[in-house]
Order: C-alpha cells, then structure tokens, then sequence
C-alpha cells in the first residue's frame, strides 16, 4: 500500500467518524441543514479522495452513497429512521472497506463486495422509491436556480471602488416604547469598527401635531469601517433585528446592490442617493450611471422592482434575501461559521508519523539523561560559571522535554465519541434505551494511551450496558426513568488521567458475586472478605455473573482482561457500586509512559526513583515506629514499608531513616529509605520480560553517573502497605480476645 | 443678525432629563414655546441625559422653526446633549439655518 493511500485511509477514517456522528445526530432529531450539509461533505471527500488515490471499489461504493445523501441534502428524499439505520450500515461498510484495503487487499473481496452490492441495491431501492416525489422537488429546484441566475446577472454592475461597509438602517416605530434605544446599538457598533460618516434621516417624522414622542421615526445612513464579518455586524443589531428595516452591504459592493437599496428605502430616490453621496458611499458620477441603469433596466427586468413598489414589504424580504445571495461568499462564510471555523483549525493541523515522534520522544530522552550527566560533572567540579550554565541548560531540556511530550497528547473526546455508535448498537439489540452522556472530552493524554485504552473501555461500556443497565420494566418499577444512562468522564488528576465509567443501573451485588467465586473454584467456601475484595473479584480471571449469557458481554474474559490492559499501561481499576443505584469504574492512567519527574531515594548503595507527583512529603521516621508497619502522622494512621526489607538489601541500618509519604489515588503510605536524593527527569526504560513478575518495581531509567536506578511502582507499595497494615491490625485485634 | 435680537428672543431652559420618560411633556413644551416665540433660545446645559427620544425632539423643533421660519437656536449644552449631537452628525442641521434638506429642494 502506498504512503498516499495510507494517508487517505486515515483521513478517510475520520470522515466515516464524521459521517456517523451527524447521521446519530439526525437519528435523535436533528434537523439543521448544516448536518446534512457536513454528512454530504464527509461523503463527498471520501469519494474524491478514494478517485485520486485510485481505490475504485470505495470510489464506486461512496459514488451510490453520495448520490444518496445529495437527494436528502435537496429535500427530495426524507431521512427517515430505516434510511439512517442503512447509512449507518453504510459507513460500517465503508471501514470494512479500508480495513481490507489496509491490509493489503483492494477491497474486491467476493464477501465484502457482495455486502457493498447489496448495500448498493438497498440505497437505489430507495431513490426510486421516491423519484415520484421527486419531480415535484426538480422543478422547486429550477426556479430557485433561475431566479439566482437572474440575480447574479442583476449584481453584475462594476464593484464600488471603496473598503468600508453600509448600512442603512430604519428604526421600528415601536422600538423606544419597547424601552431600546437606538443610539445604545450604534454605539455599541463602536466596539467593532470606526464609524466613518453617519448621517441621520428623519424624513418619516411627521408633522408636529401628529409625531408621537414616544415613536421612533429615525433612519441612519453609515459608513463603517470595520474588520468584522456581517454577522457580527448583524448581531449588534439582533435585539432589534424584528423591528427594523436594516441593509448591511459589504465593503466593495456592487452598484446595482446600491440601487436595490436606493429603490428599497422608504425616501425619495434622489434624496437616497444624495445621503448616499454625501456620505460616501457613493460617488455622484456613480450614482447618476446608477440611476439611469435602472431607468434602462426597469422594463427588461421588472420582476423586483415593481413588486416592491405593490408591495413594499414583500419587496422588503426579497430584496434583503436577494443581498444576501449577492455576496455569496461572505455570507456563505458567516452561515457556516462553525463549520468554517473548525476547517480552519484542521488547517492549522500537520500529520505527523507516529514513529517520528517516538523518536524524537527518545531523543529528548537520552537528551535528560545526558544533561543530567554533564550537571552532575559540573557540580564536582565546583566551578560557578559552568554550574551555572548547565542548569540553563536542564531548565531548557526539562522544557523541550515537556513540549516534546506535549505532541504527543490528544483528547480524549474522540475516543468517547466512538461509543456513541457502540450504545446505539448495542442498546438496540438489547431492546433497551440507553443514552450516553459525555464529560470531560477535553482532557488529553497520550497517543499510545489513547489507542490502548480503546479495548478496555469498550468492555467496560458493554458491560454497562448488559450487565449494568436492567431492562426498562425493572428500571420503572424501581422508580427509575425508563432510558438508562451511561456517562463517560475523564479529568486529570495529579498527573494521571482518571476515565470514569458510570451507569445508573442496579450495581453489583455481592452476594451473587460471592456465591458465584465459591461456585467457580476462585475462593475456599466460607472465606471472609471485605465488601472491596468482593467487588474485586469480578476481575479475576474466568468469573461471570451474568445468567444468561448473550453476545455482547459475559464471555468471562472481559473485566480481567480490563485489569491486565490497563495494568500494562502502568495504571489501576477500581470499582465503586451502591446497589440499585448504580456502579462506577475508575481507571487511572499515568499521563505518559516515557519520561517523568521523579524523586531519588538511596537505600545503602542502590538508588530508587518514586514519580515526583505520588510523593507527599518526607519526614524522619520517628524512633518509636521503627519496629512497626505504621506510624502516627499527624493523628492519621500511615502503614509503611521499607524499602530495605522488601527488596533484601543488606547491610546495616543507618542511623537515622527517612519516610517518604505517596500518594496513589485514595491512598497514602509511607517509603522508608535511607537517604534523599532529591529531584531527578526520570526517562523510563522498561524492564525486559523477565522482571515482569517484579512487585513493586514499574521500570528503570539511567543516571547521571550512569549507574541504573529502579523506578518505584507506587500502586503496587501503598496496596502492599495497605495490606499489611491490616493484616497486623486484625492480628493486634485478634490477640487480646485469644488472652480472654 | 440674531446677535442684534438678543433681548427680543425668548430663552427657555430644560431642566428634566430629554428622555423617553417625559418626551411627551417635552415635546409640548417646546412645540408651545416655539408657537409662542419668533426667537427661541434653547438652553440645554443642565440637561443631563438624552436618548433617541430627547434627539428626534430637538430635530422635531428644528425643523418646525424652520418650516415656520422661526428663529430656533440652542444656546447651551450639556456634554451628554453636544456627544449626542455629535454622534449623529447633526451639528451642522442645528447650527446653520440655512440649510435646506433635499427632500424640501426636489
């Protein structure tokens, strides 16, 4: 597969992302033009891309596709709910496609092109259903276009020669009675530009004895010099947009967009186009070409202007919409804001290779390690200046080092996204209604994070579905609404990212968890367990509660396979449930898998590094808890480990020991060591298979002196601690009943 | 011209807000006054509000005196009325009587 095509099935990926996503929001509803505009487009650029890079079975696939969504686009075929569940079926087609491609066929596979066929013939099964209807709608179609191809003619006059913006508005009688006040909007338009020439235009005051004081009778002519779009310019005048007349012309208008002005305002023409002159916006040469043009055009091209002279206000609205047609393209811009606005930040995007990045993340790595090397020599050699210069130097590694890393972070949002089309799916074959809610899809991690995480979450996800969620009969008679709910959030916490999985359905029960362990071997009959070890043991290996067992969950492999996944990616699950309320997975991740900040311990010769955002504080272990697994700080209980013991290390103990206090979630314990070492940029080197087995020990990484320092696993030590505290404890419990 | 009339004209003086609020007492006020005087003098300083309303009324009085080709000037203003006539170009309606809108031309 060429490098072009691999590219174009990337891109390509992410359309069918697009395409999903605004078929889901049709599906619930969604009627804004601007959705089918952006399901068009997806279909559109994969046809197109698919044609240059010369993958003809998607071309032809994507071609039926498009002409499809083009009808829906024009109105002429109704997307309906069985037509979106055949897009969606569509698009799943279309990713098998790229798969196949991807791995090296060319989509021409007998079983996928019969899928597409079929699909195929689904698609123009239903575009001649509908092409009765669809005459109907063609000749909507033609007039519209005749009567913007009599428009176009219409502006086709030269372009004033002049930058600044008109507009002209008149006041709605009613406006100050219903307490707004014009001079408060066109001082407000201040705020977007330099008003350039304002005239005023009171000819519809009447006279004295009937001019209401309380009506508006005001008109203002304005030259605007500004940067905004015409939709800014429109919103300063949004609150009173119903009840004004108001015309925005662009910079560099044409002169016949004046003369539909001109012929639009409520004055005489020629003091219209003296206000005009007077202005500026007008030039009096121009305005007299301007006003014989219409004198010349008025019986070839009558249509406008004597409807706006039988019905002024009728004319009114086609002439607004025929100025908004005639500057096409800023108006085109401004409707489509958002869509613009977004195409604009994918401009700004530049596609990197992954494996370019990873090296560059190596670089920086051994870049660290050096510079940590060249401040160590330079500490011992004493010498201020090159001291100096070499902490400059860290301060800017340990920058690239962070922007480095930077790189690689993507949102999270996209992955949550997925499961939208997951909970459709799934939600539908169960006959349940499930919705999901998103939070926290900003928060970024990194790529290699992201892409691991996807297999865990998924199982999580259908686990709440099927497992999670009761069917809708249960959840009324529970007093629960009958939709269930499942939210997805993700926020960063002390340089982990925290995913939480969470639905609303009936929670875990323990007993049936319990009896299931007993049943399955996992557990002797009649051990005791904390509430917690219970939860836990849905992620042993081989355990399933559910009764009967469907396609989607309850294979028995789902939550350990969960536990192992997120486990190699340096993070933890935990499971909290309230019965008939609901449970919640939390994974937590470290934020990066390749270089930390770490804190240097020392036990008698050997250096150990503990990630610098677990550690709390450090203080002296006091004398009176050296012979226990605990101590008192501060009124709490802290369990401990040394690090002496649990890795064997021999020699003397010192004299005086320190504590380290980390922190891994809920979870606080002490690291007993022998020295502080101090801060250290920690590049991670895994260990190789061998040490997998290791408790405690997450990596290695290299020091400045070039010796190897082991990286402290601080999950695993505060479970250990937490363990041992309470093994000792109900020991200390159990002790004095045996005296009694 | 107008200097000479000085003692001929009339002053009256404003001393509410030439707001929504009291337009309509506004406009009476100096519709009568003008209905009453060949010269009127206007004194605006202790005005210290104006809005829409209080702006079409001075333009109301303006052009009556002057389709009755009376004699209106302002004499004083306050910052709040000299911003306001500013803002919408309208010194040169107020301050040269001579001027003459289009619409009266054609």
């Amino acid at each position: 597969m060429s490098e072009i095509q691999a590219i174009f099935i990337q891109e390509a990926r992410d359309q069918i992302a697009e395409l999903e996503t605004g078929l889901m929001k049709m599906e619930k509803g969604d009627r804004d033009p601007e959705t089918v505009n952006a399901i068009f487009r997806a279909a559109h650029t994969i046809k197109g891309g698919s044609g240059v890079v010369e993958l003809s079975a998607i071309e032809a696939f994507t071609h039926t596709l498009e002409n499809t969504l083009d009808r829906v686009r024009n109105g002429e075929l109704g997307l309906d709910a069985p037509l979106i569940a055949l897009l969606l079926t569509c698009c799943d087609h279309l990713a098998n496609l790229l798969d196949a491609t991807e791995q090296g066929g060319s989509g021409e596979q007998a079983e996928i092109r019969s899928a597409g066929d079929d699909l195929g013939r689904q698609l123009m099964a239903r575009l001649d259903a509908n092409d009765a209807g669809a005459d109907k709608a063609e000749r909507i179609t033609s007039v519209v276009e005749a009567a913007g191809a009599s428009e176009r003619e219409a502006c086709d006059a030269g372009a004033i020669a002049d930058d600044t913006w008109h507009i002209s508005v008149r006041f709605g009688r009613d406006v100050l009675r219903n307490g707004m006040d014009p001079i408060a909007f066109l001082r407000y338009l201040l705020t977007l530009g330099e008003i350039a020439h304002i005239t005023t235009v009171f000819d519809a005051m009447p006279d004295a004895q009937e001019m209401e004081p309380e009506s508006c009778y005001l008109g203002f002519e304005i030259r605007f010099r500004s940067h905004a779009d015409k939709a800014a310019i429109e919103r300063v005048f949004e609150f009173v947009r119903s009840d004004c007349e108001l015309h925005i012309l662009p910079p560099h208008s044409k002169l016949a967009e004046f003369l539909c002005l001109i012929a639009e305002l409520p004055e005489d023409d020629m003091r219209v186009g003296e206000i005009l002159v007077k202005s500026g916006a007008l030039t009096q040469d121009e305005l007299e070409s301007a006003l014989h043009r219409q004198e010349g055009s008025k019986p070839a091209a009558p249509a406008g202007v004597e409807s706006a002279a039988v019905a002024p206000k009728l004319g009114a609205i086609l002439v607004e919409q025929r100025a908004v047609q005639s500057e096409i393209v800023e108006a085109a811009v401004v409707k489509q804001a958002q869509s613009s606005e977004k195409r604009a930040a994918e401009a700004r995007l530049i596609r990197v290779q992954a494996d370019k990045l990873d090296q560059l993340i190596d670089l920086v790595g051994e870049l660290v390690i050096a510079g940590a090397s060249a401040g160590l020599l330079a500490q011992k050699s004493g010498e201020t200046a090159l001291v100096e210069t070499t902490s400059v130097l860290s301060r800017l590694v340990e920058n690239i080092r962070d922007a480095a890393l930077q790189l690689r972070m993507v949102q999270i949002g996209e992955t949550f996204n997925r499961f939208n089309r997951v909970i459709r799916d799934v939600a539908k074959e169960l006959n349940k209604e499930i919705e999901l809610v998103i939070t926290g899809g900003e928060t970024d991690l990194d790529k290699s994070v992201v892409e691991k995480i996807g297999d865990p979450l998924m199982h999580l996800v259908r686990n709440a579905i099927g497992h999670g969620i009761e069917p809708a009969d249960v959840r009324v008679a529970a007093g629960k609404p009958a939709k269930g709910c499942v939210t997805l959030n993700a926020f960063h916490d002390s340089r982990s990212i925290v995913i939480e999985v969470s639905d609303d359905g009936g929670g875990l029960k323990r007993e049936r968890i319990l009896a299931k362990a007993v049943e399955k071997g996992l557990l002797p009959a009649g051990a005791t367990l904390s509430e917690q070890e219970i939860i836990n043991l849905i992620f042993e290996a081989g355990f399933s509660t559910v009764n009967q067992v469907s396609n989607l969950s309850g294979r028995g492999v789902g939550m350990d396979v969960v536990r192992r996944n997120v486990q190699a990616l340096r993070g933890n699950v935990e499971v909290h449930t309230d019965p008939g309320r609901g449970s919640r997975f939390t994974i937590r991740l470290p934020l990066t898998l390749a270089i930390i900040d770490g804190f240097l311990v020392g036990v008698e010769r050997a250096s150990f590094v503990i990630p610098l955002d677990m550690v709390v504080e450090c203080l002296e272990l006091p004398a009176d808890a050296a012979d226990r697994h605990y101590l008192n700080l501060r009124g709490e209980v802290l369990p401990f480990v040394r690090l002496r013991e649990l890795f064997e290390v021999a020699g003397e103990y010192p004299r005086r020991e320190n504590v380290v206090v980390i922190r891994s979630g809920a979870h606080q314990a002490g690291v007993v060591v022998d020295q502080l070492l101090g801060e250290f940029q920690t590049v991670i080197k895994p260990l190789s298979g061998l040490f997998r087995n290791l408790r405690g020990i997450g990596g290695s990484t290299i020091l400045g002196t070039g010796e190897v320092a082991l990286i402290l696993d601080v999950q695993a030590l505060t479970q250990l601690a937490a363990r041992r505290e309470t093994e000792s404890r109900s020991v200390s419990a159990s002790a004095p009943a045996a005296f009694r | 011209m107008t200097r000479d009339t000085n003692k001929d004209a009339a002053r009256i003086a404003l001393e509410q807000d030439l707001t929504i609020y009291n337009a309509g007492a506004v406009k009476k006020l100096l519709l009568d006054a003008l209905a009453a005087n060949h010269m009127l003098e206007i004194d605006l300083s202790r005005v210290a509000e104006i809005d829409t309303a209080g702006i079409q009324l001075l333009i109301l009085a303006k052009r009556e005196s002057l389709r009755q080709k009376r004699s209106l000037r302002i004499v004083a203003h306050s910052p709040a009325v000299h911003d306001a006539i500013d803002f919408f170009d309208l010194a040169s309606y107020f301050g040269d009587p001579l001027l003459i809108p289009a619409q009266e031309a054609a």
